[in-house]
């Protein structure tokens, strides 16, 4: 039962056709899990707060950075440095009293995603690397809740609905309908690295926003077993059909996923995180001042190498799986960017092209200009 | 024939642009459009994966393509 206040606050969408008291109701009674309060984050977490969802769960381990706020409007600028997580969770609670907010403050795993997934009736997706991608996806079939899908590239923004239950009680295609095999980590850049277009992200996670509250009150024609496509740089907008793949390991005919598995590794990021691979800007500088300077390989877009570069050979990361036979493999490479995550992708690319000798500049372009070069020109 | 391959996302910097035609024989299929973007763009080879629709609908590599087909790749990306 709705009482007089929540009547008034949500008089705009009750006097809706198709949607009514009886919509509002629905809304009261259920509840959404939204992965990451970044740039799709917000608006999800905005939007269904003031509409009414009854209860609300985020999973944000992060912190307010300064380079957020081009598109995280949640957040001020005093706030650099405090929890993402808890910050987003006081202002929808301001926003809206009526709704139970629950923040986990951890990164989603194969450890926690079941334990975690499991009390919210849909998934609301805006995390921002692959291996989650693929993790909420699966975490999503397996518990056979529904998934709104969204993500963000420069100007574009792509939007689904995966594993919605049909009248027939069959279920929707996913994730992996869509993205069978994942590619080399080298193509799948982030918005750190790839940067993102900041209302395109309050667009694209509105849209999403949109799709749950559909999903949630069984209002209108979903964007089950569509792709939505909009490519703001161009205006332009495409829909694609999606079909549920009979080989799909998760959900097609003979499933052979049938619990969770090491998504970095899926992802070919499993050797990700190796110490030794590493090389810090005071021990490259040493070796450049005592005249052993190695060969410095720089896989930044060449507008970052204009900016600012350390004299090294420029080849941008997507070009290097067909570009690596101008490199040597008989001298030490070290491989940097701006901030450490492409190089790591270009590391083990070479890697697994025979590469033996190679480091990666911890903190990029950005450590060195802190540590060593303050004059240089960062961005 | 002429078909036209329309890019989304990091494609985009692998064909140089949203839009490129490609000349294809008759009866190509689309297994043959992947092969002619890896020789054309060999750093396509990264995506060589890639499921790929044309017009409105995913399709297998086995799909013969027509005259005007738009072959569309949307690599996946991860964006938050």
């Amino acid at each position: 039962m709705l009482n007089k206040e929540e009547l008034i606050r949500y008089n705009r969408q009750i006097i809706l056709p198709d949607f009514g008291i009886e919509g509002q109701e629905k809304l009261k009674s259920s509840s959404v899990l939204v992965i990451g309060a970044g740039g799709l984050g917000i608006p999800n977490l905005s939007y269904l707060a003031a509409a009414g969802v009854g209860r609300i769960g985020l999973v944000e381990f992060d912190e307010i950075s300064l380079s957020n706020l081009q598109r995280q409007v949640m957040y001020k600028t005093k706030q650099a440095g405090e929890s993402k997580g808890k910050s987003a969770v006081k202002v929808i609670q301001e926003l809206n009293p009526n709704v139970k907010v629950e923040h986990f403050e951890t990164r989603l795993d194969a450890e926690n995603a079941l334990a975690i997934i499991r009390d919210f009736d849909l998934v609301v997706d805006g995390s921002d690397n692959l291996p989650t991608r693929y993790l909420v996806n699966d975490a999503c079939v397996l518990l056979g809740k529904p998934l709104v899908y969204a993500a963000v590239f420069r100007y574009e923004g792509q939007v689904s609905v995966f594993n919605a239950q049909r009248k027939d009680g069959s279920r929707g295609p996913n994730y992996r309908d869509l993205f069978p095999t994942p590619p080399p980590p080298e193509m799948v850049p982030s918005c750190n690295e790839g940067g993102v277009f900041g209302a395109l992200t309050g667009i694209i996670g509105a849209m999403q926003a949109n799709e749950a509250i559909k999903l949630l009150t069984g209002l209108g024609i979903r964007l089950d077993g569509r792709l939505f496509l909009f490519d703001s740089q161009y205006f332009t907008t495409r829909f694609l059909n999606i079909k549920s793949n009979p080989e799909n390991p998760l959900s097609g005919e003979n499933p052979t996923i049938t619990k969770l598995i090491d998504y970095e590794a899926f992802c070919g990021l499993s050797e990700a995180k190796n110490e030794a691979d590493e090389i810090t800007v005071q021990e490259l500088h040493q070796l450049i001042e005592s005249g052993n300077a190695p060969f410095i390989l720089d896989v930044r877009e060449p507008y970052e190498y204009v900016i600012s570069n350390l004299k090294g050979l420029n080849i941008p990361l997507f070009e290097l799986r067909a570009e690596f036979g101008r490199l040597s493999q008989n001298e030490t490479i070290v491989i940097h960017c701006k901030s450490g995550q492409r190089s790591r992708k270009a590391l083990e690319l070479l890697k697994k092209e025979g590469f033996l000798k190679l480091r990666h500049l911890k903190g990029g372009i950005l450590a060195w200009q802190k540590e060593i070069d303050n004059s240089m020109e960062i961005y | 024939m002429k078909i036209e391959v329309i890019a989304f996302g990091i494609a985009k910097d692998i064909l140089n642009g949203n839009q490129v035609t490609l000349e294809m024989d008759e009866q190509s299929s689309v297994a043959d459009v992947r092969q002619a973007l890896v020789d054309l763009y060999p750093a396509f080879q990264g995506l060589a994966s890639l499921q790929l629709a044309v017009n409105a609908d995913y399709v297998n590599d086995d799909y013969l393509i027509k005259e005007n087909d738009e072959v569309v790749l949307i690599p996946p990306v991860s964006g938050g």
